[in-house]
């Protein structure tokens, strides 16, 4: 009897054992990716650098001085050379093979100082000019043989650094690790977010107070119910597939665009809103809506002046958590042609644009090993913008929701 | 090198330089913030003249003066917004119509695709979304575009305006201290509720349609037997060519990540998890746990494919080629269904912590009260107890994991392989879509129609999942209410 008493109770804590190794397995797996990408993505916020010192009195920029405000002087600079000048610059300054230690798109940056202060153009100054990706990888993780000999030379004279990549912040996608950004994207996630939350939202609501406040029970309210709720649990790529038959080949609206890429997800996160505002609707007391009822208020009344404003946070927090869910979607957007590889910034909702989590699908797909860090830090920084905008709704939920 | 092939390069195309001589042109939005100004307008001179008449007639209104001017605003505004949407999308054709009887247009080519290509380019131009054409035979027809548009654009204006303010002008005059306005309003706001609440009807209907068009003109050219039945997944472009679009793979493959690995990472744990939480962990922790849980669950689909692709899937090969299994490939479907069931565990736990606490307390007092350990109570009365729920949310999370489509695009792989060997690459339906449909082809090809059709299957495997597993919750919520 003891005995069994014993093994009963040791049977008890190897369960409760496995059950805290279940949960613990899941933080585990939530530590490890998360240590993974910010261990990957924080070298991806900073870049190496060279100093390379550019001599303009004995490789002059033939250019007029008066024209560099000109909207076409970057065309002009390019035009006189500026490409050479700093690849004969880097040979000089850093030996045979010098102009392959720096990106090839580093004149760009002498370019815009040159715009910003022409005074560079009298003399020799020093340029902080960004390193090729081979350099820049082999600066931070250390490498061997021929290359990290370079690298280690140039440590010596002090012509390394290595600071935060200000360009990754500012620019769009690119085919060189050194002068891509995730500005581009994050414009366009934004964009399309906002067109997504404009339809979504006011639709979401105003279905949900229907629903709840003034359908009738039949067959067609049955129907809409259903399909909400079906389409609530319809994989997203199906979204995509109707997006591309409706959208893009039907209304013939403009391909890979925030337009199209902001209605997809809105009818997406529709149904997400609808059953979050039913919830919160559901919790607001009868006793509120007959005491409105009782001194007078007609049925629109009620629901716009009472219900709706206390049912409010419930719908924003449903709203932001379904909004999250839509930032981080990537696969309906990828049939609607925002997988382009589009190297400017949009500047319209109809413009060509891409959005965050397809630019690290890019970026992830992408042969130069520099973009693996890019991918890295794109995925924290798209982190970062969820965890905050669900941290928001817990707020939101915590601060106003009342129990009834 | 995936990414050569789908790329436009939008960079080398010329900066658009709107604004240096704007033409006239129907600007949509900024004529309906103009009305949406006339509205508010209309809704002050409502409110004001209610107001003024009410005060003349002692002070009795039927309705409160807002809502006389909200009446004004909504006449005023709904049939010029619907005027300037059906402008809008009439307008460019008959431009193009006045364009074509001008004496510029008679050296056009008769058809085809040149013919629309120095239309557009010609038309960009004169509505200044273009500095210059591009086509030198679009030069002439510049001059006429600009003088169609702007002609079009007055009177499209014109009519707006007048719209509008007649209908304003009806709904001022009517406005009287007995009209009731408020019954009027309240009525178009029932009105607005209903065409809301049937936006998830158009979708669904939508949805169910595009993809049974576009399957319908894939089966006329390849048969039904062979998607479904056909075990060679290898689609060329140009005319169909049988027995290359043999969907068995693909079921294959997605039933093996989402349906079997996915199901054995998440099944276990989420409902260990979920034991432990519900049963055993105090409260604070509890509180703080769930949370973190649900952060699984928030990660983006494309984080795991990544994480799946650069970490897991490499480690996995590792040990593959340690254990010796022939065909170890990095793009594995191990390493997509375990990061996959790990995106499920909160899923699965959430569901079954429904379950567990929906299970009366009286059946699980009554066990311990016999003399059971927490243990027994849980595996004996518990679970079963919540079996058919657990099964629905079970059902529920083979649904989401069949649709799931990034971390199969970034891990899985795309080479259809039927085979029951988890180190080695299969494909997936999601996978397969997007393969599809990304790379440039004509709309028509039956590669393309059979991502439609592949679509159309996947849609009816969720929906039964769904249709299944909801009807079993619900059915077992009854059972214990």
């Amino acid at each position: 009897m003891q005995s069994r008493i014993a093994r009963r109770y040791a049977a008890e804590r190897r369960f409760k054992a496995l059950g805290l190794g279940a949960v613990l397995l899941s933080g585990l797996f939530l530590a490890f990716l998360l240590f993974v990408m910010v261990g990957n993505g924080a070298r991806g916020f900073t870049y190496t650098h060279v100093a390379v010192p550019i001599d303009f009195e004995a490789t002059p920029l033939t250019i007029d001085a008066s024209r560099l405000d000109d909207p076409d002087a970057d065309q002009l600079i390019a035009n006189a050379g500026l490409s050479d000048i700093v690849a004969f610059a880097a040979d000089e300054a850093l030996g045979d093979g010098g102009s392959a230690l720096i990106s090839e798109n580093a004149w760009k940056e002498v370019r815009s100082a040159i715009k910003a202060d022409p005074n560079l153009l009298i003399g020799k100054s020093t340029f902080e000019l960004p390193a090729s990706s081979a350099i820049d990888i082999a600066a931070k993780e250390g490498a061997k043989g021929e290359l990290g000999a370079r690298v280690a030379a140039l440590k010596a004279n002090g012509r390394l650094s290595t600071g935060i990549h200000w360009p990754f912040f500012r620019n769009a996608d690119a085919t060189d690790p050194a002068v891509a950004g995730i500005w581009g994207a994050l414009k366009g996630s934004v964009l399309t977010i906002v067109i997504a939350f404009l339809i979504a939202f006011p639709t979401g609501v105003l279905a949900a107070l229907y629903l709840e406040e003034y359908a009738p029970r039949n067959r067609w309210t049955d129907l809409i119910e259903v399909s909400i709720n079906n389409l609530a649990a319809v994989p997203s790529i199906i979204f995509g597939l109707l997006a591309l038959a409706v959208f893009i080949n039907w209304f013939g609206l403009c391909q890979a665009s925030a337009l199209v890429g902001g209605l997809t997800l809105a009818l997406m996160t529709m149904p997400v809103i609808v059953i979050a505002a039913r919830n919160a609707i559901k919790a607001v007391p009868p006793s509120i809506r007959d005491a409105a009822l009782g001194v007078g208020a007609s049925p629109v009344q009620v629901v716009f002046h009472h219900v709706l404003p206390l049912a409010l946070p419930g719908i924003l927090t449903g709203t932001i958590i379904g909004m999250a869910r839509a930032l981080g979607e990537t696969a309906p957007l990828l049939l609607i042609g925002m997988r382009a590889f589009i190297g400017d910034v949009p500047n319209g909702i109809c413009a060509p644009s891409t959005v965050l989590p397809m630019q690290i699908f890019l970026w992830s797909d992408e042969v130069d090993r520099g973009f693996v860090e890019k991918t890295s830090a794109a995925i924290i920084v798209l982190l970062i913008v969820l965890l905050s905008m669900n941290a928001l709704a817990i707020y939101l939920r915590n601060r106003f929701e009342k129990r009834w | 090198m995936r990414k050569a092939e789908g790329h436009l390069d939008f960079a080398r195309c010329e900066r658009n330089k709107i604004g240096r001589n704007t033409p006239v042109t129907f600007n949509a939005a900024a004529l309906l913030l103009l009305i949406l100004g006339l509205a508010l307008i209309g809704w002050l001179a409502g409110r004001a003249r209610s107001a003024m008449l009410a005060a003349r007639a002692g002070g009795k209104l039927h309705s409160r003066p807002q809502y006389h001017g909200w009446y004004v605003a909504l006449w005023l505004f709904a049939p010029a917004a619907i005027f300037l949407a059906v402008w809008t999308s009439v307008s460019p054709a008959l431009i193009t119509n006045q364009v074509l009887t001008t004496s510029a247009a008679e050296s056009l080519p008769a058809f085809g695709f040149e013919r629309g290509a120095i239309l557009s380019d010609a038309r960009s131009v004169a509505q200044g979304q273009q500095a210059a054409v591009r086509l030198p035979a679009a030069a002439p027809l510049v001059k006429p575009y600009a003088q169609a548009t702007a002609h079009y654009a007055w009177i499209g204006i014109a009519a707006m305006l007048a719209l509008a303010l007649a209908g304003g002008a009806y709904a001022f005059t009517r406005i009287r201290p007995d009209f009731r306005a408020r019954t009027r309003v309240e009525r178009i706001v029932m009105l607005l509720l209903l065409l809301a609440s049937l936006v998830a009807i158009l979708t669904t209907f939508g949805i169910v349609l595009s993809l049974l068009f576009e399957s319908l003109r894939f089966f006329s050219l390849v048969p039904v037997s062979e998607l479904l039945f056909g075990t060679t997944w290898n689609p060329q472009s140009g005319a169909p060519v049988a027995d290359t679009f043999g969907g068995i793979p693909l079921f294959w493959g997605t039933v093996l990540i989402g349906a079997i690995i996915a199901m054995l990472v998440a099944i276990p744990i989420g409902m260990m998890s979920a034991v432990y939480l519900t049963q055993y962990a105090a409260p604070a922790l509890r509180r703080w746990v769930k949370p973190c849980l649900e952060i699984l669950a928030g990660v983006p689909t494309v984080v795991y494919g990544y994480f799946a692709a650069l970490t897991v899937a490499p480690a996995l090969r590792n040990v593959a080629a340690m254990l010796g299994v022939p065909n170890a490939s990095t793009e594995s479907a191990l390493a997509a269904g375990i990061v996959m069931g790990v995106m499920i565990i909160p899923f699965v736990s959430s569901m079954a912590d429904d379950s567990i606490n929906a299970v009366p307390q009286a059946m699980r007092d009554g066990s311990l009260a016999l003399g059971a350990t927490p243990n027994e109570t849980i595996r004996q009365v518990l679970i079963p107890a919540a079996l058919p729920g657990v099964m629905g949310g079970i059902l529920l999370a083979v649904s989401r994991a069949i649709g799931e489509t990034m971390i199969v695009v970034m891990a899985a792989g795309l080479s259809a392989n039927l085979t029951a060997n988890p180190f080695a690459s299969v494909t997936t339906v999601t996978a397969q879509i997007v393969k599809l449909l990304t790379g440039d082809q004509e709309f028509d090809s039956a590669k393309t129609l059979a991502a439609f059709a592949l679509g159309l299957v996947l849609f009816l495997v969720t929906l039964l999942l769904n249709i299944v597993a909801l009807r079993i919750v619900k059915k077992y919520r009854e059972a214990y209410e």
